[in-house]
């Protein structure tokens, strides 16, 4: 009889667990005695992908750090939602102060764990994209600069979510907000502006910067995992769809987030030191507007009439991602 | 508790938070009906056992399995295989090679010696059983299972029916054959052979507590052939019959048949093997008319078997034969076209179908025939209260798998009817679709193919053609299952809840959903590969 190794694996690693699998090659979050860093009884909204892509990645940075891990939060609905008082979901040593000075927080716990003499305690911070790209920027770059040992996790819903769908500086162009109203010869938010804060986080050349989604687990488990393996500032973007804001089913969340990937609209790759070494490639091509159909927030776009001009516009930006980040493989 | 200044509340998790109340629908685990399962006519739990076997607990696969059908190694190498032309893979890749995994069971079960017990009760009740084709065999093995006493009664003098007088040994090695039949002989079923049941009534009388016939389809259709004095005409089941207990039959060195059936093609491509320079079959239709299964077709062409498709036999004479081509008139018949062909031809060997010999119903009139086959009701039982019967000679399609599949049922029936109880009725369900499937989550992986052998090779000898898989093959293959509507224990639900609120009980235990704190966003359902969750209304 055959002793070959048998390498394939029915799901491999595209679902979260996989019997087949041998226990240390499991994910995280398919391990029932996980950390559940965000607990059970949270009050976000149904379906809501910041309170998964926050579990997945405090989860897997408290395996990587053996439990020794302080998370300061900004406000926003990360922190609404998971501790009106005088409850709270965190199963984590959890901080809370304003919304535009986590980095500075967790600036501030890194240097009192090196006073106290503690080095196997690690720091993250986190925030929505409103805290990270806009409020918190300059606190964020100046943690950057200095080259503080934290991990700063953006979990990006793509506008100011906690206070009513807002346009931030993450808001996509064409997408309908509270601020950006699909009025006018232009609906929608505007093309041109806006910021892409990975790339930002690249050029303070950081040790390390990488993007992720809550569509592939395993690989924002790796990346979790890896950034704890370094010291100094790390960023990692996570997207994380938002069914009320984006008007979409709450079923459908991961499903956006699969779609936002293979349409190359958010590209998921890796920097060390400033300079991308990997990007995770596309495996089903997907048109734009398998994305955007799914959220009401675009539907403007398809009704009373299509407007092709700016889903056109929306698949170059595509496109573009797709060679700049060599998303289509070989 | 002392509280800090200002603080009135203490702190707590909110897990005293039951979330839940916000839903309206909730997921629920369900085992859907896998389109293998539905199609496959023994009604084998085919996921089932691909699961089971995907972590190399082959013996447990096995004895799933052959809960339904004891056959898999022979099953493995016969069986036209519906489950495949129905699984949901091939709208992804290629469907999984179901058959090739089964046959690895039975092959591996019969290399290990792995035994089927005996029943652990006898009832005392007592079933005949007349004919020991696979229709015969697989009531009695599920009848001794129940702890019946079984009598199998075959006329000829070895069990098999048509897997051994049909079904030449190049496709089916009779070593596997008479393992598999063994295993059914050790577990108590009685053998009667060379013994000929000419009224089946005789044997209530005898004292058996009910009958099933199985007797199968055995004598030829015959169609008038006009012919010159010395011209060989015989037929296909004579010769392969007379083939196998060791007469060879005087074929000449150009051989036609004549049909476009599965007998047809094993029978010309016997002919090949026993040293006809030629082997041609004629077929009055087209070869997307012709019963024969496309693999075998193939099969047959590759060994150079010439195929005259659109042809009719009009003469055949000492050495040579006409035949007439046909045309297809614009309803798609063929009729005839007065172009007519002269082929050498030593013998010509009619494979035009097979009819069921009632002989043995005597002279009793209370059991019904209907249009050539026994007229059974939705229980197997014929018009006589205590007779079932099944396979060939009832409706239904004529194939090992089928007949199985009577056997196993008329089985349930029997055993009800001694009893005096009722077989639950299962409520039919509908395969799960492609569509339901969420097939992000499967890996890439076309299917690992049979070897065959060369078809040089194969005409000198009756090896057996179509090669098995070994055992990391077949691995491979059981693991590109999707597990169509059946929870495999990928963890997806587990980990894509944002609320925390399904549990893990462990391997094989599935999951469980908190309904204190799902909130019935309905993701787990959405990212289930298998489609085994389902949300149901709260309201
Ligand atoms: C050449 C050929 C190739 C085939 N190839 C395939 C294939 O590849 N795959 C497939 O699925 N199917 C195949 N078939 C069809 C398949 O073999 C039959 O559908 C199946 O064997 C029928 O099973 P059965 O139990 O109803 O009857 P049979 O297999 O015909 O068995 C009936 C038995 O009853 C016995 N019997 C008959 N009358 C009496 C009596 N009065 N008293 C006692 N015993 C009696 C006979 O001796 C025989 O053993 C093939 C058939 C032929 C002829
Ligand atoms: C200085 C200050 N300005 C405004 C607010 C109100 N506020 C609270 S959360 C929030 C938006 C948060 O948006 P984002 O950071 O994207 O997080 P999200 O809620 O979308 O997850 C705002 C404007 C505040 N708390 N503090
Ligand atoms: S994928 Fe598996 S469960 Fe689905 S039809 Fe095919 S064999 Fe059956
Ligand atoms: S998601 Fe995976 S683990 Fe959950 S029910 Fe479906 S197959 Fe089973
Ligand atoms: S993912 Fe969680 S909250 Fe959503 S329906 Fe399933 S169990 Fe309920
Ligand atoms: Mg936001």
């Amino acid at each position: 009889m055959s002793t070959t190794q048998i390498k394939f694996y029915q799901v491999g690693s595209f679902a979260v667990g996989n019997r087949l699998l041998r226990e240390d090659e499991r994910s995280v979050q398919s391990d029932p005695e996980r950390t559940n860093a965000l607990t059970s009884g949270h009050r976000a909204c149904q379906g809501c992908g910041e309170a998964l892509g926050a579990r997945y990645a405090l989860d897997a940075a408290m395996r990587a750090t053996n439990d020794q891990l302080i998370a300061v939060n900004a406000t926003g609905c990360l922190e609404v939602f998971s501790t009106p008082y005088p409850e709270s979901s965190w199963r984590v040593a959890w901080l809370h102060s304003l919304f535009g000075n986590a980095p500075a927080v967790a600036t501030g716990v890194a240097a009192a764990l090196k006073a106290k003499g503690n080095h196997t305690t690690r720091v993250v911070a986190q925030g929505g994209d409103g805290a990270t790209v806009d409020i918190g920027f300059g606190a964020l770059s100046g943690m950057f600069e200095r080259n503080d040992d934290v991990l700063y996790i953006c979990y990006d819903n793509e506008a100011y979510m906690n206070t009513g769908v807002q346009r931030s500086g993450a808001t996509p162009p064409a997408a309908r907000t509270a601020t950006t109203q699909a009025v006018g010869a232009k609906p929608g938010n505007v093309f041109g502006q806006g910021k892409y804060l990975p790339k930002i986080a690249m050029a303070h050349d950081i040790p390390y910067v990488a993007t992720a989604t809550i569509a592939d687990l395993r690989d924002l488990e790796a990346k979790v995992e890896r950034a704890m393996t370094m010291h100094g500032s790390r960023y990692l973007h996570v997207l994380v769809p938002c069914p009320l804001g984006w008007g979409s089913a709450s079923c459908d969340t991961i499903k956006i987030a699969r779609l936002a990937t293979q349409s190359g609209l958010f590209p998921v790759f890796e920097a060390i030191n400033g300079e991308v070494v990997a990007s995770s490639k596309i495996r089903k091509k997907v048109s734009v507007e398998e994305y955007l159909k799914l959220q009401t927030r675009y539907s403007h776009l398809f009704s009373p009439q299509r407007n092709d001009e700016v889903i056109d516009h929306l698949q170059r930006i595509a496109d573009k991602n797709i060679e700049r980040y060599e998303l289509m493989g070989e | 508790m002392d509280k800090p200044y200002a603080i009135t509340l203490s702190v707590g998790s909110s897990l005293a938070n039951h979330t839940g109340s916000w839903r309206v629908e909730h997921p629920e685990y369900v085992n859907r009906m896998p389109p293998c399962n539905k199609a496959c006519p023994a009604g084998e739990n085919v996921q089932n056992w691909l699961y089971i076997a995907e972590d190399g607990s082959y013996e447990q696969a096995w004895r799933e399995l052959i809960k339904e059908n004891p056959f898999p190694a022979i099953m493995g190498r016969v069986c036209y295989h519906p489950c495949q032309t129905a699984c949901n893979r091939s709208f992804l890749d290629e469907a999984v090679g179901i058959n090739s995994v089964e046959r690895f069971l039975g092959d591996h079960a019969l290399e290990k010696g792995w035994k089927i017990d005996p029943p652990e009760h006898e009832t005392g009740l007592a079933v005949l059983v007349i004919g020991a084709g696979p229709a015969g065999l697989s009531a009695a093995y599920q009848l001794r299972r129940m702890g019946h006493q079984v009598v199998v009664r075959d006329a000829t003098h070895q069990p098999g029916g048509m897997m051994r007088y049909g079904i030449p040994k190049y496709r089916l090695p009779r070593e596997v054959l008479d393992a598999e039949i063994n295993r059914i002989k050790e577990m108590g079923v009685i053998f009667q052979l060379n013994t000929r049941v000419d009224d089946v009534h005789d044997a209530l009388e005898e004292g058996f507590d009910a009958v099933f016939m199985a007797i199968g389809a055995q004598l030829s259709k015959r169609t008038y052939i006009p012919a010159g004095e010395s011209a060989r005409i015989l037929d296909a089941i004579s010769v392969l019959h007379h083939f196998e207990d060791g007469q060879t039959p005087m074929l000449g060195r150009k051989v036609v048949i004549y049909g476009g059936g599965n007998t047809a093609m094993d029978v010309a491509r016997t002919a090949k093997r026993l040293g006809a320079e030629e082997a041609i079959i004629v077929y009055r239709r087209t070869r997307d008319k012709a019963p024969a299964n496309d693999q075998e077709i193939e099969e047959a062409l590759e060994e150079g078997i010439l195929i005259k498709w659109l042809s009719t036999v009009k003469y055949m004479g000492e050495d040579d034969m006409m035949i007439e081509k046909m045309a297809l008139d614009e309803k798609g018949f063929p009729q005839p076209t007065g172009e007519f062909e002269t082929l050498e031809a030593d013998s010509l060997i009619l494979a035009l179908g097979q009819e069921v010999d009632f002989s043995l119903l005597g002279n009793n009139v209370d059991l019904d025939v209907k249009s050539g086959v026994m007229d059974v009701d939705t229980n197997m039982m014929t018009t006589h209260p205590g007779i079932f019967a099944g396979g060939d000679m009832v409706e239904g399609d004529r194939t090992v798998t089928t007949s199985v599949g009577h056997g196993k049922k008329a089985a349930k029936y029997i055993d009800a009817w001694l009893r005096q109880t009722k077989v639950e009725a299962k409520e039919e369900k509908d395969a799960v679709a492609f569509e339901d499937l969420n097939t992000w989550y499967y890996t890439d992986a076309p299917h690992a193919v049979r070897e065959r052998l060369a078809a040089t090779r194969r005409v000198y000898d009756f090896s057996e053609v179509v090669q098995g898989l070994d055992e990391s093959t077949a691995l491979y293959e059981a693991r590109r299952c999707m597990s169509c509507g059946n929870c495999f224990e990928c963890d997806n639900c587990f980990g894509v809840c944002p609320d925390n609120a399904i549990k893990k009980l462990g391997p094989g235990w599935g999951y469980e959903i908190d309904l204190d704190y799902c909130k019935g966003c309905g993701i787990c359902v959405s990212e289930c590969p298998a489609s085994a969750i389902e949300m149901v209304s709260d309201l």
